[in-house]
């Protein structure tokens, strides 16, 4: 049971704004660089995907793409479609297939779960490469922290109790 | 164990499974819809135990080859390993940090193990209409809906590390096909758990109390 928060869209707001352009940073910088005796390489996470699929592995690179990719930045479109209305009070056609279409994917966003395979990979990488952190790297871990955050301020009543109102309005 | 009052399916309630509303519904009415965001409600999910069944025996089967296939090929030039999930795992133990060996433990094969396991005690419970330890059976689901998504990790680290080390005769890692079966199996665990309807456990109760 719960009641709810104060302010809670406006705090859902500011942080789905803020992890859109952390999520932006994440995905234009590379996430880590090696160098080996002067050879090096650094990839970014859409490069990282590209590469698996040219390397004959489709159906992982697809699951990484999807999983770590697409699912977080249809979430925060989906967030803006209903937050910036609803931060003026009011609210656009395709309401509940949003709230809907946002449920089905949910499961499928790993931000967290990447974030943790960053961290494992660079321990595999740190007894035989130079390892150089890239701008991505910090930018996921700060995706990881405001996306917990937005999940727990995001209440789904605030937008149903919106929807209710609307409907009886237009009912009258 | 005493259970007071009348479940809200056996008095005609169904509550939406996207916005929450409750709506008195018709004991046998497939085309209803909820009144305020127009999904399709029922009172159990259609089929839920048929279709966690095909999504988990399809799990059970890419389970063999996503433990026994060879996950990553790791290339140097003093070494060259063939790495399943487990001997990667045991390398990582020996030869690089315990601790990080123990979560990719966790991740890569006691939770794909774990979710196996509790689904189909979970089905079996439901098809013999047990009643046995249901407070337990529900913390279990939860677990299951909790942790599966951490099995992901190890593609994570397959993609990330196939990438990147990639520096010509020097060092090259190679994602093995063991890694398409075990992405496959966590992919098929997860839509088990979602099917999976954990109201049906709570059914064996209601008609306990009827007879």
């Amino acid at each position: 049971m719960y009641r709810n928060l104060p302010d809670s869209i406006n705090r859902s707001l500011a942080l789905t704004v803020a992890a859109s352009i952390l999520y932006l940073i994440a995905n234009s910088f590379p996430i880590l660089g090696i160098n080996l005796q002067g050879n090096g390489n650094a990839v970014t996470l859409l490069q990282a995907v590209h590469d698996l699929w040219s390397q004959d592995m489709p159906l992982v690179s697809s699951l990484t793409f999807v999983t770590a990719i697409l699912v977080p930045a249809l979430e925060l479109c989906l967030m803006l479609y209903l937050l910036l209305p609803l931060y003026r009070g009011h609210l656009l056609p395709g309401t509940s297939q949003v709230m809907r279409l946002l449920q089905t994917i949910k499961p499928w966003g790993m931000v967290e779960v990447f974030m943790l395979g960053i961290l494992v990979s660079l321990v595999k990488l740190v007894q035989d490469f130079n390892i150089i952190p890239g701008v991505a790297l910090w930018s996921f871990g700060g995706l990881t922290l405001l996306l917990a955050a937005l999940a727990s301020s995001f209440n789904p009543r605030d937008v149903w109790t919106h929807l209710d109102l609307k409907q009886r309005r237009e009912g009258l | 164990m005493d259970w007071p009052g009348r479940s809200a399916a056996g008095q005609g309630f169904c509550s939406c499974h996207v916005c929450g509303l409750v709506s008195r519904l018709e004991q046998d009415d497939l085309a209803a819809r909820c009144p305020r965001c127009n999904t399709r409600l029922h009172f159990r999910r259609p089929d839920s135990l048929h279709r966690c069944w095909a999504f988990l025996i399809a799990a059970y089967i890419l389970y063999i080859p996503a433990n026994l296939m060879i996950m990553m090929e790791t290339g140097t030039l003093v070494s060259y390993r063939k790495d399943t999930i487990l001997s990667g795992v045991i390398h990582l133990w020996h030869n690089g940090n315990p601790g990080i060996a123990v979560i990719v433990f966790v991740a890569s094969i006691l939770v794909p193990l774990f979710k196996l396991v509790v689904l189909t005690l979970l089905l079996v419970s439901v098809r013999r209409g047990s009643t046995w330890g249901i407070k337990h059976r529900i913390l279990l689901y939860r677990i299951v809906e909790l942790v599966g998504r951490w099995s992901m990790l190890d593609i994570f680290v397959v993609t990330l590390l196939a990438a990147l080390v990639q520096i010509q005769s020097f060092a090259t890692v190679r994602a093995g096909t063991g890694a398409i079966a075990f992405g496959a199996v966590v992919v098929l665990t997860m839509f088990a758990a979602m099917e999976f309807d954990p109201r049906l456990m709570w059914d064996p109760l209601r008609k306990e109390r009827e007879l």
